[in-house]
Formats: C-alpha cells, structure tokens, sequence
C-alpha cells in the first residue's frame, strides 16, 4: 500500500476527548461524528482537512478513553493514516479493529512539518517527507493487520475470510 | 517459574503453565463488560459476525451509566439499542435505571467480579477491578464484539512495575493521593502497556474503596491494568458478595518487574492535579489561591460509600461557598440508599448542593453539571483533559473528596485542615 498525503501537526499526548469530545458521543454514526474530529485539539479542523491527509503528533496519541469513535471520527474525516511518537494501548487496538492505518515513527513525528506532502510506503516500511526529502523508517504493518486494514477492520476481515 | 499476579492470572486462563512479559496469547474471559456509549457499536459489529447469540448470557454485562437517566434523545436511543439486546440475548446482568450504578462501582458491589477474574470491558476505567485481585483491563467496542461472541480474547502479557508504599497514610490522605502520586512520578504514559502492582505496608491497611479509587485510575498512566495482592481485606469485601468462585493469586518473591517504585506517605498531603493533565500533581498547600466555580464529588474513581461518608463529615453543619455548586453523585443505588440512612444526603442537601442519581454525567462531560467558558472545576473524577467537562476553554483540577468537600466550603483549592480548624 503506498499514499500520499498532506500533514497535520498535533502535539504529545492528544487524548480521545481532543479528538473526539464525548458531547458528541450520543450518536455512533460515523459521518456525524466526522464533523467534530480534532474539535477540542483544533475546532476547525473537519472543515479544513483533505481526503488523504495523514496526522502528525507526538508521543501517546490517543490516550484517555476507550471511545472506539475516536479512530472512527479520523477515518471517517479523510484521514489516511495517523504517524505519532507513540500511541496509547486502547487506541492502538481500536484503530487497527476498525481499519484505521497508524504508524510509530518517532523520527517522522519530529521532523515533519505542518503542510508537508508526505508518502507512506507500507510494504517497505518508509515514510518519505517529499516537501523535504527526507525519508523516516517505521516497523512494517504485518500482511494480515495491513489486510484487516484493507478489508475496513476486524469484523469485515473476519467475514471475509470466513467467505473464502 | 517465578510470575508476577498478573502473569499468573493470564497463564491460568489461556492454560498455560507460565507466561512471560511480551507473549501474545489467547485468553478465556469471565465477564465482558458495556455502556451506552460503547456498546452500541459493539451490538452493531456483534450482529455483524452472524452470530445467533453471546457466549455466555450470565457473563455478558451492560450497564447504561454515561448519560443515564437519558439527556437526549439520542443518548435515549443509544440506551434503547442495549435494553433491546439485553432481551434479545436474555442477558441476566442488564442494569435499568433506578436499579444501576455507575459500572466500576456496581460490578465488584453486585459480586459480579472476584479475584482472579479475567475481566474486559468497553470503558478504559475497567481496570478498576485490580483492587479485587484480578485482570481486568479496557477494551473498544469491536474487541467487546468479538468477546461477546467467542468469550475469549487475544493480548499481550504486560511487564510489571512494582509500587512499593511505605510509611503511614496521614489524615486526609487516601487512595486518590496514591495514585497520584504514582502518575505525577511515572507521568500519564510511563506505564503505558504495563501492569500496575500495588504493595507495600500502606496497600495492606488500604480499605477497600480507596483500592477500587487507585486500581482506576492505573489507565491515566498509561497501564493496561492495576492490581492489588488480594488479601484479608479483599475477602471481607467478596465473602458473601461474589457469585462465582474465586481464586486468590500472588506474586512469587522473585517474581521479575520491569521497574520499582517505593514512596514514603508519611508526612504527605492531598494532591491536586492541574490541567489538562493528570500528571501535573502538586500538594494542596501550594495549589495557591485557585477560585472555583463548581465541585464534583463522585464518579467510578470516588463515588463509593467512604468517599461520600469524608465529604459529608467535612460539610456537615456548613454550607457551600455562595459562588460555588456542589455536585455529589453517590456510584450506585445502593450506597444512594445507605448515604440516605446515614444523613449524609441531609448533610449535603442542608449545605446547599446538589444530591443526583447514580450516573458518569459531568465526569466526561456528558450532562449534569457540564461547565461554561471559562469556568473552573474541582472534581474527585480522573480525568483533566481539555473540554473533559465542557467548554474547551473550561478547566478540570482533580483530587480527593476530603479536598473536594473542604473546597466547596472555602470557595477555592484547600486542604481539609484549612476548614476545620
């Protein structure tokens, strides 16, 4: 899998309320949730966000609740795939589990700026900052978390594979 | 062969003789825990797999405590979508309102979770049940939906960081401040992917609800779980309760932890934590002159009998400061009922605040008491974050009920001392 996207810069510890505050956490639908991605980290992100962009934060994205609509709101927004220093454990699973792409890196959480035109090539493990040309090395997603993620999550992975 | 409780505890339910820091294996639960806001989700992915009913009818909990009674009428829905599974599926621990509690409060009071136990649960606050001497750790709504439907799970086995307590628990100091003290010191991810020990001289002679106040708050440092050795203490509480058999396990002596942390109490204050972190601890004689605009007292981190029994002797015969709402949301229908027989809700009704039914509410800013622009809260829940409780541009300072109830009397941050004197 290889993309391109344009970069959004969040600092350490963006917790699932920034992400997702729970005001908005009556509802499970995806599309509306969409709507207030980012909000309490930057209220006018959803509008400002392209599809295909990639999230760029630092250490312990994620943390806090257990809240599976905040790896849905991103998804749902566009968003191709979170790059962070590191994420929280909950956050982690649910990402994965829904079909969200998300990459420890902690040289690219550092060195990437906000607007920058970044590649991710999943097979070969690199993200490349094509606006500075520098390339960052993650651990490749093992084939079958790089097809849950192609399938949309776990339970579509699942279903799939029952089906073959 | 040495493991730490935690190792043993996964070893047992995935019928192994040993298991070490890292392994990933495939685990049997004995109860998988939802709310209203997460299981929704995981009813939809549930019915999605194709599977005609859960694992385990009796093991499969739901308890709508978020935003229960219904504030809207989506959250109605929401909570509509779990009465109607709870039927469907014949689940026999389905909580209605007026007969619920706040999940963490109401698991371990109902007997539903014991020592030993492998406990999931769609809400990151799961790891509350550590205090009982169990796993038990928070999952989302897709790993509750595969749970559900298998009743097994897959994980890594966490490393463990030993906390060692030593000295004597001063006056007004309680398990909130130990836990806080352990986060200002690891900080909210130092025990990210890692077990939570609790041990030492002070763990031993730490009652019960302050376990539970400690054990849940183990997530705020990025732990997949906290646990306490059960011990005498733990027997008294589940003898009686519990409603499976249990079993009480133990770390071997030379039982191998990632890292040691030993604290002396004695001599210690309350802490607060200062946004928008609950890392950022500071002894609440040099909080400074901070205003408050509302208290909260409750949630699944204070809200049990102790709690409001400390908050309510600290207000007895005074009333709220006049710019300040008092808030107290006791964690269940049951301990509502005993802070009836005891004159505590007289106590907090006669000073002025506000007495609610069991529910999450303000905690995660749901309903009750949510703040506006600006406004500032003392809360005994366990999260600061930015908008945690409302406007983003509102702030969240944690503590203990001792500090809290001290607070809503002074009308700013202050040690309990400081209002009985």
């Amino acid at each position: 899998m290889k993309f391109q996207g344009k970069a959004w810069r969040f600092g350490d510890d963006i917790d699932t309320d920034a992400i997702i505050p729970a005001r908005y956490l009556n509802t499970s639908d995806p599309a509306e949730l969409a709507l207030h991605c980012m909000e309490d980290a930057d209220p006018q992100f959803s509008s400002k966000v392209s599809k295909g962009d990639i999230i760029v934060a630092g250490k312990n994205f994620g943390s806090g609740s257990s809240r599976e609509h905040a790896p849905l709101a991103i998804k749902t927004s566009g968003v191709s795939c979170v790059i962070a220093s590191s994420f929280a454990r909950i956050f982690y699973r649910n990402a994965f589990n829904i079909g969200l792409l998300i990459l420890e890196s902690p040289d690219a959480a550092v060195n990437i700026r906000q607007g920058d035109l970044v590649e991710v090539d999943t097979d070969q493990g690199v993200i490349k900052n094509l606006t500075s040309s520098k390339d960052y090395k993650f651990i490749p997603v093992p084939p079958f978390m790089q097809q849950i993620i192609a399938a949309g999550g776990l339970i579509n992975y699942l279903k799939l594979r029952k089906e073959h | 062969m040495s493991m730490t409780i935690t190792e043993k505890i996964l070893a047992a339910h995935a019928q192994k003789e040993k298991v070490s820091p890292g392994e990933l294996i495939n685990v049997r639960i004995d109860l998988a825990l939802g709310n209203d806001i997460t299981a929704p989700l995981a009813i939809q992915e549930f019915e999605k797999i194709g599977m005609s009913g859960v694992f385990d009818p009796e093991r499969v909990v739901l308890v709508p405590d978020h935003f229960v009674p219904n504030k809207d009428i989506k959250s109605a829905e929401q909570a509509k979508m779990l009465r109607e599974f709870a039927s469907r599926q014949k689940l026999t621990n389905y909580f209605e309102a007026g007969r619920m509690g706040i999940e963490h409060c109401l698991l371990p009071e109902e007997g539903l979770v014991g020592p030993g136990d492998v406990v999931i649960g769609a809400d990151s606050h799961t790891c509350t049940y550590g205090a009982l001497g169990a796993f038990s750790t928070g999952v989302g709504s897709t790993d509750l939906a595969a749970a559900m439907a298998s009743g097994e799970i897959w994980l890594k086995v966490p490393e463990s960081i030993k906390l060692i307590y030593n000295g004597d628990l001063p006056r007004w100091v309680s398990g909130k401040d130990l836990i806080l003290l352990a986060i200002g010191d690891l900080g909210v991810d130092g025990a990210a992917y890692q077990a939570l020990e609790f041990t030492g001289p002070v763990i031993n002679r730490l009652s019960m609800d302050s376990r539970f106040t400690a054990a849940n708050m183990a997530i705020e440092a990025g732990a997949k779980n906290g646990i306490f050795p059960p011990d005498e203490i733990t027997n008294e509480y589940v003898e009686g309760r519990s409603k499976r058999p249990y079993t009480f396990y133990s770390s071997d002596p030379d039982a191998r932890y990632k890292g040691t942390r030993e604290y002396d109490v004695s001599g210690m204050e309350p802490l607060v934590a200062f946004p928008h972190l609950p890392e950022k601890v500071h002894p609440v004689s040099q909080a400074g002159h901070i205003k408050i605009d509302q208290v909260v007292i409750g949630s699944c981190t204070n809200g049990r009998l102790e709690d409001l029994r400390l908050a309510a002797g600290l207000i007895r015969g005074k009333k709220v400061h006049p710019e300040v709402r008092l808030i107290v949301i006791p964690g269940t229908q049951k301990i509502y009922l005993q802070s009836l027989r005891e004159g505590l809700i007289e106590d907090f009704v006669e000073a002025g605040a506000v007495f609610s039914t069991p529910t999450c509410g303000p905690c995660l800013g749901g309903h009750m008491g949510i703040l506006a622009k600006g406004e500032r809260c003392l809360a005994t829940t366990n999260r600061n974050f930015v908008g945690r409780m409302g406007d983003r541009e509102s702030e969240v300072y944690l503590c203990n009920p001792a500090v809290a109830a001290a607070s809503a009397i002074a009308g700013y941050i202050v040690g309990p001392k400081e209002v009985i004197k």
